[in-house]
């Protein structure tokens, strides 16, 4: 076009500012990813002389001072897990209702807002409920039960919301298909629309996972202690009624309550603990770009 | 959602299982187990529903002697004197609780709003698809990182620093808190602004650019009036995000109940204030009662921040 007519200094400004433009917001996003590649980087050097897989797997000992993390490792590989066995079928399920059931109603209206609302409730109230209700009212005590049942609630929006995308992209003629040959809605449910979103749905379940290992609010009052021994070695230490140790919380301890401690050591303990999460999520990341490139419609 | 509505009962295929003369019967037992799964679905369906009023229900039940019962409302709302364990004279005012609550907040939207428009911005018009997939992927690990690492990063990293860049003894203030909220924050804003940039139609910006308007024309003039809706959405759940915020909090405010009056005070937040002290309230008392009653007043806040967000998005959707 400037060739046709000439640069008019008109014309210049607005290259001008188009690009001035496009630096300054390409700047704003760099600057929240800096930091993160920074921090991440800074933790890891500081963290560098403990970690070795001995630190992984050792029991921490002289009050917290030394040793490893096994057993908050541990105690959140319960929670989480146990967390996981109760929000992945109720959320799929009601993603399932939401997408598949539900007609544009008031109530599917109030669902969506609950589902919202669900999310955004704070996760120190998440703790309160838990507590009013899981240990006190159901009488189950402070257990790796009561913390689990409560991550759930506070974590169940995330596979709502993902698995209701999941589904949301299969597309509809899919299902017409199978209706004209006699299936009733469930089996076309069963046979054509979860197996066609499966890889979806995981990406959300593995999002719910991340979100539950790092949490520490919602465990503190409802199953999760400062400190607890158990036998090195045995994943089996805990029981369902158990209190445990958990990675997060184990973090917030000797950051906050353990002030001799060595330097490194909170270092190492933060690193295990967002490498796992972010191990987590990365996993999530390959699948969805898998699933991208695989999609055949 | 954006599925149209599955059929309804008219148009639904004639089933199998009322028996049609020709086809093969299914069981009673097959029917019958398909119609009890409807129902598990539908329960669940409705689950999000019961547990939002059971967060409600017990957090309230809780507190709800002593709401009723002896504390009084107007020192519980306009006292900045929070003494919970003092033994001659118990006060439980929350006033200087809340102004830590939303003078935190505020300022970390003061950084975050701008910045996390700004990328949304980006990320949605000015930048090539391989970029945006990197920069999406970035910033969604930067929304994983738990709230208890936010709030270590806070005490190691920003508090030494802070101490250095403004030469001020202690670096756990509401600056510090804020920094760490504002990038907690930001990637909440990102992914909801960018879906509002995206749900422009593209025949807007194919109309502005037709008449000759550069795309940060077109972005300022046309976009952001379009989804104007969806970005006030995107900022109002960052601030519930980072109103209901506890562990990075907790951490990095320096946890004294004061007015601040500068970004260098410390402070301390209504939720940081439940985190802290439910270990050490015994059940029942009057003390754990007000911490629950703290609670509701944390769960009406963020409740009316989400449904106004959510009044905004739907307006989007009918205008």
């Amino acid at each position: 076009m400037a060739t046709t007519f000439g640069e008019t200094p008109f014309i210049r400004k607005k290259r001008r500012d188009e690009a001035i433009v496009r630096v300054v917001l390409g700047l704003m996003a760099l600057a929240m990813v800096v930091p993160l590649l920074l921090i991440v980087g800074y933790l890891v050097e500081r963290a560098w002389p403990l970690l070795s897989l001995d630190f992984v797997f050792t029991n921490p000992t002289h009050g917290m001072r030394e040793g490893g993390v096994w057993s908050a490792l541990l105690g959140t590989l319960y929670l989480v897990s146990v967390s996981l066995l109760i929000a992945a079928p109720v959320g799929v399920l009601a993603a399932v209702y939401l997408n598949e059931y539900a007609k544009k109603s008031w109530l599917t209206r109030i669902i969506n807002l609950a589902v919202v609302n669900l999310a955004g409730v704070p996760s120190i109230v998440h703790a309160l409920f838990g507590l009013g209700a899981f240990v006190l009212f159901a009488g189950m005590g402070r257990s790796i039960l009561a913390a689990s049942l409560t991550l759930a609630i506070m974590t169940l929006p995330v596979i709502i919301a993902s698995t209701k995308e999941a589904l949301a992209a299969v597309p509809l003629s899919f299902r017409e298909a199978c209706w004209n040959v006699g299936a009733t809605r469930w089996q076309t449910i069963r046979g054509i629309v979860l197996p066609n979103s499966i890889s979806g749905i995981l990406t959300g379940v593995i999002l719910q996972v991340s979100r539950a290992a790092g949490e520490t609010a919602p465990i503190m009052f409802t199953g999760a202690v400062f400190f607890k021994r158990i036998e090195e070695g045995n994943p089996f230490a805990y029981s369902l009624s158990d209190q445990c140790m958990a990675l997060s919380m184990h973090l917030f301890t000797i950051t906050t309550q353990v002030t001799d401690a060595p330097k490194a050591l909170p270092y190492a303990t933060a690193v295990v603990l967002l490498g796992s999460v972010l191990l987590v999520n990365a996993c999530a990341i390959l699948l969805r770009l898998r699933l991208r490139a695989r999609k055949k419609w | 959602m954006n599925l149209p509505p599955a059929p309804v009962a008219g148009t639904r295929p004639l089933s199998v299982s009322t028996g049609s003369p020709r086809g093969p019967r299914r069981s009673r037992a097959a029917v019958l187990g398909e119609s009890v799964l409807e129902w598990v679905i539908r329960l669940c369906g409705i689950s999000a529903i019961l547990f939002v009023f059971g967060i409600f229900f017990f957090v309230l039940r809780e507190g709800v002697g002593f709401l009723f019962g002896g504390l009084k409302l107007g020192e519980f709302f306009f006292s900045t004197e929070w003494y919970p364990t003092s033994l001659s004279n118990v006060r439980y005012g929350v006033l200087a609780l809340i102004v830590g609550t939303f003078s935190v907040t505020g300022l970390a939207m003061l950084i975050a709003v701008p910045f996390g428009l700004g990328a949304a911005i980006f990320v949605s018009e000015f930048c090539s698809d391989r970029w945006r997939e990197g920069l999406k992927i970035l910033i969604e690990l930067l929304a994983a990182i738990p709230s208890v690492v936010w709030g270590f990063i806070g005490i190691s990293v920003m508090n030494p620093l802070i101490q250095e860049v403004f030469h001020v003894p202690v670096g756990l203030n509401v600056l510090n808190g804020a920094l760490l909220l504002a990038l907690m924050s930001v990637p909440i804003m990102v992914s909801i602004g960018e879906d509002a940039l995206k749900a422009v139609p593209d025949s807007f910006r194919e109309a502005s650019l037709a008449m000759g308007a550069t795309r940060w024309q077109t972005v300022r003039r046309v976009l952001l009036p379009a989804a104007k809706n969806g970005l006030l959405a995107a900022i109002l759940l960052g601030v519930g995000r980072a109103v209901g915020e506890t562990m990075a909090v907790l951490m990095a405010t320096g946890h004294a109940v004061n007015i601040p009056k500068s970004p260098f005070d410390p402070v301390r937040t209504l939720t940081a204030t439940i985190a802290a002290e439910l270990g050490e309230a015994s059940v029942g008392s009057p003390h754990y009662q007000v911490l629950f009653i703290i609670g509701i007043l944390l769960f009406t806040i963020t409740f009316a921040v989400n449904l106004v967000a959510d009044l905004v998005v739907k307006g989007t959707a009918k205008g």
